[in-house]
């Protein structure tokens, strides 16, 4: 068994290398074709657009790094009269926002967390069950699924206002608490589904006829086939919630005093007339620890994909 | 109340009917059941309430609600929302129209480079950075640049926030067309610019549409960012001004609904567009 196993593991991979010669073969040839006419015309274009898309690229940072380095300057106004200083940097522990910016982070932190967590199960079991559904059942589910996503944030956040109303929802963190979860399992599921067409549906069955039952047979079988889509479906629940601003701003209530990080920003900012030293702190720090993630996991994608090429050939 | 009692019922008869017959299929789908109720719940009663919010009048004296149409009635007779409205809708096609102009052509050179995943991933970091700090960036940008906030600052914070919406979809339609097209019609004589109108354009149309809908919808519902950009107030600020008093819910709901709609529509125009391009694949 094993060993017919590997021959077909050997018969596939050397098919892989004559794909990949092949497809390296056909690509010389359009190299070819492609020098053909890539005369000078072509090299100013394709230099034309670099120097475009750079630019879009300039005009996009600027605004992001206009804030970090003058972040350092602890004026207002744009201008370094008192010299490199870090003082805005300190400003974070101890101005008179302080407490309150602490608060609303830890806030912004606790709600993250227990929407993620609760979505991730939730959407989990249901994509499962989604899948197995009959075909019409299932297309009616998926529809439904949708309308968090495709709808408008401001729709849905009114639309859930109505709701807590009418079932008097405690005011505060249930009620932020239950709107995140809302609009974070819908894209729990999305990111399952996928992964769920990649499973051997007899893997399920066999499992069954070994005497699992339904329950075992998932925790098993299913859930560490789908593991990647459930780790990615729960980053997305975990983002997408520190990041939501318009659900929370409508639903925190205006008398508890709860604020996550986004409507505390808010508040101490629409009616305020530029930024103070503690903001661009504050901002420059999220902006770089953003910047930093993303790009760190962005990168290690791609070196993951090309480290898939290169040990296959 | 009535309608959750009546969902809940019906979601306890779909889980009777699962577990009494012992189909593998249904069995298995009945882990779905707490989300379907959960989004009975938090979907679609909601969705409800906004319907019938909208229809309904509560008597100042007496606190009877009954069914009318006043609400519609002062929201079309409300000159300031319905200006909000066709303010949103201009701004909403001006952007959209400059995201088109200036993301088509960095997605199609993002396309043709060898370092355009790299760059493209570029464009899409400053998406992950939350977009009032983004907004309060530029207007703190402006205000060094000594630029006085109004109209054309608008426009740019409403460009800079949804440009990567558009550039994302239209490069994924490009990136996937297959090169051997551009090969044919190079062998069959045409132009690089021939090429391009006859071939590629018409491919990366629902790429476009995407971006259309990715862009237009959330400009005409944006909240927060024309107001810190520049005092102007579009359609997304006016429902939330009327959320805020449990009075003005009903003209609120009649408004969110026209939202609604606006994103129902385009979501089946974007859907009709990408279930012919599936088909004309399959030919």
């Amino acid at each position: 068994m094993s060993f017919n196993k590997q021959t077909l593991q050997n018969t596939q991979d050397s098919l892989f290398v004559a794909s990949q010669k092949l497809k390296t073969a056909s690509g010389k040839l359009r190299a070819k074709i492609d020098g053909k006419d890539g005369t000078g015309v072509g090299k100013i274009a394709k230099a034309g657009g670099s120097l475009y898309v750079l630019i879009l690229l300039l005009v996009l940072y600027t605004p992001l790094a206009l804030i970090i380095i003058f972040s350092f300057s602890n004026t207002s106004n744009f201008t370094f009269r008192n010299g490199f200083s870090i003082e805005g940097y300190l400003q974070i522990f101890k101005s008179s926002s302080s407490p309150k910016l602490f608060d609303s982070l830890y806030n912004t932190i606790v709600i993250a967390i227990i929407a993620t967590i609760a979505s991730t199960i939730l959407g989990t079991f249901a994509a499962i069950g989604i899948f197995a559904m009959k075909k019409r059942t299932r297309r009616i589910t998926e529809t439904v699924n949708q309308l968090p996503v495709i709808n408008s944030e401001i729709v849905m956040a009114v639309s859930l206002v109505l709701l807590f109303v009418a079932l008097k929802f405690p005011t505060g963190y249930i009620r932020l608490i239950f709107g995140h979860i809302a609009f974070c399992t819908p894209y729990v599921i999305l990111s399952i589904t996928p992964r769920l067409m990649t499973l051997d549906k007899n893997l399920y069955e066999a499992a069954l006829d070994l005497g699992a039952s339904p329950l075992r047979a998932m925790v098993t079988v299913i859930i560490p086939v789908i593991m990647p889509g459930i780790l990615s479906g729960a980053a997305m629940a975990f983002t997408l919630s520190l990041d939501d601003f318009i659900i929370s701003q409508l639903n925190k209530g205006a008398t508890t005093g709860i604020d996550t990080l986004s409507t505390y920003i808010y508040s101490s900012q629409h009616n305020a007339r530029g930024l103070n030293p503690f903001w661009f702190a504050v901002f420059s720090i999220i902006i770089v620890l953003v910047i930093t993630i993303v790009l760190v996991l962005n990168l290690i994608k791609i070196k993951q994909k090309k480290g898939i090429v290169k040990t296959f050939r | 109340m009535k309608k959750i009692a009546s969902g809940n019922i019906l979601a306890a008869n779909i889980k009777k009917a699962g577990l009494s017959i012992k189909n593998f299929r249904l069995t298995r789908s009945a882990f779905a059941f707490p989300y379907v109720v959960f989004m009975l719940v938090f979907i679609i009663v909601p969705l409800f309430l906004l319907l019938s919010n909208a229809f309904t009048v509560t008597d100042a004296v007496s606190g009877d609600k009954s069914f009318s149409f006043d609400n519609f009635k002062s929201f079309a007779n409300d000159g300031s929302s319905v200006k909000t409205l066709s303010l949103s809708l201009i701004y909403g096609v001006v952007t959209t129209g400059l995201c088109i102009i200036i993301g088509y052509p960095a997605a199609f050179v993002l396309s043709k480079l060898s370092s355009g995943k790299l760059l493209l991933i570029l464009f899409l970091v400053p998406m992950w950075i939350n977009f009032l700090i983004r907004t309060l960036a530029t207007r703190a940008m402006f205000t060094l640049l000594n630029v006085e906030l109004g109209t054309g600052t608008v426009i740019f914070g409403l460009v800079y926030n949804y440009l990567p919406f558009m550039i994302l979809p239209i490069h994924t339609s490009l990136t996937s067309i297959d090169k051997a097209y551009g090969e044919a019609s190079a062998d069959l004589g045409a132009s690089s610019i021939q090429t391009f109108i006859k071939v590629n354009f018409p491919l990366s149309i629902p790429g476009l549409v995407s971006g259309i809908t990715m862009v237009f919808i959330p400009t005409i519902t944006t909240f927060a960012v024309t107001e810190l950009l520049g005092g102007v107030w579009l359609f997304g600020d006016s429902i939330y001004s009327k959320f805020k008093s449990v009075n003005l819910y009903g003209v609120g709901s009649v408004m969110s609904l026209i939202m609604l709609v606006f994103v129902l529509v385009s979501d089946m125009a974007m859907r009709k567009v990408n279930k012919g391009e599936v088909a004309r694949n399959v030919i």
